[in-house]
């Protein structure tokens, strides 16, 4: 068949895009164009011939050793990183529980203590405003409570 | 009643073994064109193999559906892209699976020239010109690719390269048209 009718119906098309093509490198002739693909296509004729006429060795597909062990060892692999991936979250979800349980215990002894040492400072400021309020008196009888004083002192 | 029935049996067992030898037939003359497409596309001979005999197999499960509307070869043709198709469309889908291509380099494909009355400089002229427009066809989407080689390896009408693969006329030339650009620019940047 005569390549040449063939690039006949793409010429217009072909130059639209010989910018394209020149833009790259050289011109190429439509001549050498059509040799190469000339080359082209008996390069392939012949290499599908060779191909065809090869004598070609039917093996029967047998599972072999290694595919086996791969498949084994793809799936103890992947068993594995279940495995670990499962105790691994079971881990830190316990690991979090008794953290916060720690937390909690030891926010619940801050608060008691807080507490006591609130309770404490109440008691001694009641102490002290007894002691200020027992030991106050007017101002009248305070020749008698300094009697008084010295007499506690005897 | 019974001599009608055994003349439909013997009609019927008949008509399949002449369907049997058309399709026998059409094996023989066009199992060369179809291995040389799918090996130019796949560059892969043993691929190639497979694939003319899954077109030939599921061409024989359909033979009795082939009403002849267009020739044989652009029939089988078209069963053959469609399988290229899957076959690459379940590789990229399949990518986690080993899939080791038997592909042949570029240089190896362009190897084989045949023997002519030329000197060992044109040979080798040819040799580099073929490989690279087989760079240039690497580099083609896979519908510029199949125009390509429908075109310039099967040497295929346009009409029956649109019939083969579903496309019109237009898309065709316009695929064709990138293609060779593509390998003209291959050509002219390598000079």
């Amino acid at each position: 068949m005569n390549l040449k009718s063939k690039f006949e119906d793409q010429a217009d098309r072909r130059n639209a895009q010989a910018g394209e093509a020149s833009g790259v490198g050289g011109e190429v002739s439509d001549a050498e164009l059509e040799q190469v693909l000339a080359h082209f296509r008996q390069s392939v004729h012949a290499w599908s011939d060779a191909e065809l006429t090869r004598p070609r060795l039917a093996t029967a597909a047998r599972p072999s050793m290694m595919r086996g062990w791969r498949v084994a060892a793809g799936w103890a692999l992947g068993c594995a990183l279940a495995v670990c991936g499962v105790s691994g979250g079971l881990y830190e979800h316990q690991r979090q529980t008794d953290l916060a349980k720690v937390r909690a215990a030891q926010q619940a002894e801050q608060q008691k203590q807080l507490a006591a040492q609130k309770a404490q400072e109440e008691e001694d400021l009641l102490a002290r405003v007894d002691s200020d309020i027992a030991r106050e008196v007017p101002s009248a009888m305070e020749p008698l409570a300094q009697l008084m004083d010295a007499d506690e002192s005897k | 009643m019974a001599a009608g029935s055994a003349l439909e049996t013997m009609n019927m067992a008949t008509a399949q073994e002449i369907a049997a030898q058309e399709f026998a037939a059409v094996v023989a003359t066009h199992r060369p064109q179809i291995f040389r497409f799918l090996l130019s596309s796949t560059r892969d001979p043993d691929l190639a193999e497979t694939l003319t005999q899954d077109c030939f197999l599921k061409a024989h499960r359909n033979w009795a559906s082939f009403r002849g509307e267009s020739s044989a070869m652009t029939w089988l043709m078209r069963i053959a892209i469609n399988l290229q198709k899957d076959h690459w469309r379940n590789r990229r889908m399949q990518f986690w699976r080993q899939t080791q291509s038997n592909a042949v380099d570029l240089n190896e494909a362009s190897e084989w020239l045949p023997s002519g009355d030329s000197t060992a400089e044109t040979k080798l002229l040819a040799h580099e010109r073929v490989g690279q427009v087989w760079v240039a066809v690497k580099g083609l989407s896979e519908r510029q690719r199949t125009v390509f080689l429908l075109r310039y390896v099967e040497e295929m009408e346009l009409s029956e390269i649109a019939r083969s693969t579903g496309l019109s006329e237009g898309t065709v030339k316009a695929h064709l048209s990138r293609a060779l650009a593509r390998v003209r620019a291959e050509l002219g940047g390598k000079r």
